[in-house]
C-alpha cells in the first residue's frame, strides 16, 4: 500500500500576485504534499492564508495576473504546466471533482437545479436520453442528501446549506479520482456537516483509489474526515501532522496551530492575539512571530519546513519510537 | 425587551417558512436560538431586525409595538438594532472603503460630527488598522471585512443586537475575537443581544441562554427545504 503513488503531488508550489504599480503578494509558498490513494487530507487555517488560491492553481483557475512556480502532479500530468484546454476537457470535473466554496456562484442563477444536474450527468457519464438522465440526477442529488422535490428551484430560492449540497452533488457525478472541497461545510449546521463530510469520506473509501483534500476552516470537520491535516499561515504550511495525534493527544506542536484549537469554544475560546500579515508585506522570518509568545530572537530567521513542521521552538515531537539519544537515559 | 410573538413570516403567504414563533429577550440578556439549516432562522432574525415584515404576529421593541419595517421603520426604533449577518460580502457595499461602511450608519442619521471618535475607538475594538480601513471589501478577506461589519453593527450604540450565524465563514480565531467584541460592548453597556446560528457548542459558550427552534416555534422543522429530515430517512 504504501508503494502506491500519491493521487496528487504537490512539489514546491508558490503562487504569486502581481498588482499595478509592482506590488506582489505571496499567496502560496513552498507548499509541498503529498495525498495518497484512500486519504482525506485537511487544509486548515485563517481567512486569506492562501488555502483557496492553492486549490485554484491545482484547477488551473488562477486569474492572469498569477504567477506559479514549482509543481502540482495528478499521475503524470503537472497541473501547474497543462494547458487549459486539457485543463477543460479532462481535468476539472473528471480527474478532479470541485466542490467550492461559495455554492450560490458556483451554480447558474438562470437554471433550475434540476437541468444543471441533468447536464452534467450528459457532459461527464454515459448517461443518455430523458427519463434515464432524469433518474441518474435525482440519484446524484439523493447521493449529497438534496431533496429531489427541490430539484425544480432555482439557486436563489435555496437556504445555504442546500445550495451546498446541490454543488456537492454535481462534484459527485463525475466519480473524479481527486475530490477537491473548498470550505464544503460553511453555513451547514452541523448535522449536514457530519452528512455532507461523511459523504465525501464514503466516495474516498469506496475504492481506495481516490484522495480528497479538503480545505476548511471548521476545525470539527476536519477532525472528522481527516486522516491527516496541513496548517496554512501567510501562504506556508506549517505543520503537517497525523489527524489523531493532532486533535487529540499530544496536540499540534506549532504555536500557530496551537492557537487555532484553543480558539474553539468547547476548548479555551481565546483568540490568537492580533491578525495574519498582509501577504503583500510579509516579514523575512518567521510570519507569526509579531503573534507568538514563544518567538526569540532565532525567529527573526525563515524556519524551514521539515516535511511536519516549520517552527524554531516547537512542542516536543510525538515519540512512538525511541529517539537515538535516548538510549544513553 | 425584545419580544417577539407567534411570528409568522415567509416570502409566498401560502407557505411561510418561519410559524407561530415565540421569543423574548432580555435587557441585557444574550439568547442563541439554534435551528437546522433551512428552517428559518435567518428569516425570523430578520422580522427581530425590522428588515422583514412578518404575515402575522407582534414585534415589541421597549414595550411598544413595532408597526413598519425596512426602510419604514421609524429612524429611533432603526437606531436601537444593530445586526451582523453571516456573509459580509453579501451585506457590505462594495464600493465603500471599510471606514465609511463602518461610519455610514452615523452619515445617515446626521451625526458626521460623531464620526472621528467613534471610528477611533471601533477600529481600535474591532482590530482594524489605518491600512485596512481605507480598502474596499474586495480588498480585504472576510475575516476582515466581518470585522467592520461588526463595527458598523455597534456603532449607533444600539441597545439590541442580532447576530445571523456571524461566525460561520469565519476561522476559530477570528470567531473568538468578534465573539469577544459583542460581549465587551455588551457588558459596557447592557445591550441585549439574540444570536442565531445552528453551531450548539458555539452558542451554548457565548450566551446566557440558548431556545431551539422548536420550542420557539411548537414545531420541528418542517419547512420547505428541510432536508435534514428527508435525508436523514433516506441514509
Ligand atoms: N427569496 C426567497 N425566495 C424563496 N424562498 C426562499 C427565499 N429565501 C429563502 N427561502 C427559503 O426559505 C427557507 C428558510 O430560509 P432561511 O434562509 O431563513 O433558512 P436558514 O435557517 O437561515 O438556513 P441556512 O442555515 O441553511 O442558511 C428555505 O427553504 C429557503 O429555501
Ligand atoms: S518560528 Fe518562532 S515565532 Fe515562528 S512559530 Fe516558531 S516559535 Fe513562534
Ligand atoms: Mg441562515
Amino acid at each position: 500500500m504504501t508503494e502506491r503513488p500519491p493521487v496528487l503531488s504537490v512539489r514546491g508550489l508558490s503562487v504569486r500576485f502581481l498588482l499595478p504599480g509592482g506590488r506582489r503578494i505571496a499567496a502560496v509558498t513552498d507548499a509541498r504534499f503529498d495525498v495518497a490513494p484512500g486519504e482525506c487530507l485537511a487544509l486548515i487555517g485563517e481567512s486569506g492564508c492562501g488555502k483557496s488560491v492553492l486549490a485554484s492553481a491545482l484547477l488551473g483557475l488562477l486569474p492572469a495576473n498569477a504567477q506559479t512556480a514549482g509543481g502540482a502532479f495528478l499521475g503524470d500530468l503537472d497541473l501547474l504546466t497543462a494547458d487549459e484546454r486539457t485543463l477543460a476537457r479532462t481535468v476539472r470535473g473528471r480527474r478532479i471533482g470541485l466542490i467550492p466554496q461559495s455554492p450560490a456562484a458556483h451554480l447558474t442563477p438562470v437554471r433550475t437545479v434540476r437541468s444543471q444536474m441533468e447536464e452534467t450527468v450528459a457532459q461527464l457519464t454515459g448517461v443518455r436520453g430523458r427519463t434515464a438522465l432524469r433518474t441518474a440526477a435525482e440519484r446524484a442529488a439523493r447521493r449529497a442528501g438534496f431533496p429531489p422535490d427541490h430539484l425544480d428551484r432555482h439557486p436563489h430560492e435555496l437556504s445555504g446549506g442546500l445550495a451546498q449540497r446541490a454543488a456537492t452533488a454535481l462534484a459527485l457525478i463525475g466519480d473524479a479520482p481527486l475530490l477537491l472541497a473548498d470550505e464544503p461545510t460553511t453555513g451547514l449546521d452541523r448535522d449536514l456537516v457530519d452528512r455532507t463530510v461523511d459523504e465525501l469520506r464514503r466516495h474516498v473509501d469506496a475504492d481506495g483509489d481516490r484522495a480528497l483534500l479538503m480545505i476548511t476552516h471548521d476545525l470539527a470537520a476536519a477532525e472528522r474526515v481527516a486522516d491527516r491535516v496541513a496548517v496554512m499561515y501567510a501562504g506556508r504550511i506549517v505543520e503537517l501532522a497525523d489527524a489523531k495525534a493532532f486533535f487529540g493527544a499530544p496536540g499540534p506542536r506549532h504555536p500557530y496551530s496551537r492557537g487555532l484549537l484553543d480558539a474553539l469554544p468547547d476548548r479555551a475560546f481565546t483568540p490568537i492575539p492580533g491578525m495574519p500579515p498582509e501577504l503583500g508585506d510579509l516579514p523575512d522570518g518567521c510570519a507569526f512571530a509579531a503573534r507568538c509568545d514563544r518567538a526569540t530572537d532565532a525567529c527573526t530567521a525563515l524556519p524551514p519546513f521539515t516535511g511536519s513542521i516549520a517552527c524554531h521552538h516547537p512542542a516536543p515531537a510525538p515519540a512512538p519510537a525511541p529517539a537515538p539519544e535516548d538510549i544513553r537515559a | 425587551m425584545l419580544e417577539l410573538r407567534a411570528i409568522t413570516a415567509g416570502y409566498d403567504r401560502r407557505a411561510p417558512v418561519v410559524r407561530d414563533a415565540t421569543l423574548t429577550v432580555a435587557p441585557g440578556e444574550s439568547v442563541g436560538l439554534l435551528g437546522p439549516s433551512g428552517c428559518g432562522k435567518s428569516t425570523l432574525a430578520r422580522v427581530a431586525a425590522l428588515l422583514h415584515r412578518p404575515d402575522a404576529g407582534t414585534l415589541l421593541l421597549d414595550g411598544a409595538p413595532v408597526h413598519r419595517w425596512r426602510h419604514r421603520a421609524p429612524r429611533e426604533l432603526r437606531t436601537a438594532v444593530g445586526v451582523v449577518f453571516q456573509q459580509p460580502r453579501l451585506s457590505a457595499d462594495p464600493r465603500l472603503r471599510l471606514t465609511d461602511l463602518i461610519a455610514e450608519p452615523l452619515r445617515a442619521t446626521g451625526r458626521r460630527a460623531a464620526v472621528p471618535v467613534r471610528m477611533a475607538e471601533l477600529a481600535e475594538t474591532v482590530g482594524l488598522t489605518p491600512d485596512l480601513l481605507a480598502r474596499r471589501p474586495h480588498e480585504v478577506s472576510d475575516g476582515q471585512l466581518q470585522r467592520a461589519c461588526v463595527a458598523r453593527a455597534l456603532v449607533l450604540r444600539p441597545r439590541w443586537l442580532i447576530c445571523d450565524e456571524m461566525t460561520a465563514m469565519l476561522d476559530a480565531s477570528t470567531t473568538a475575537a468578534l465573539v469577544g467584541v459583542v460581549e465587551d460592548y455588551r457588558a459596557s453597556t447592557g445591550a441585549g443581544l439574540l444570536a442565531v446560528g445552528h453551531d450548539r457548542t458555539l452558542l451554548d459558550r457565548w450566551c446566557d441562554r440558548t431556545a431551539d427552534w422548536e420550542t420557539v416555534t411548537g414545531r420541528s422543522c418542517g419547512g420547505p427545504g428541510a432536508g435534514a429530515p428527508a435525508g436523514k430517512a433516506a441514509s
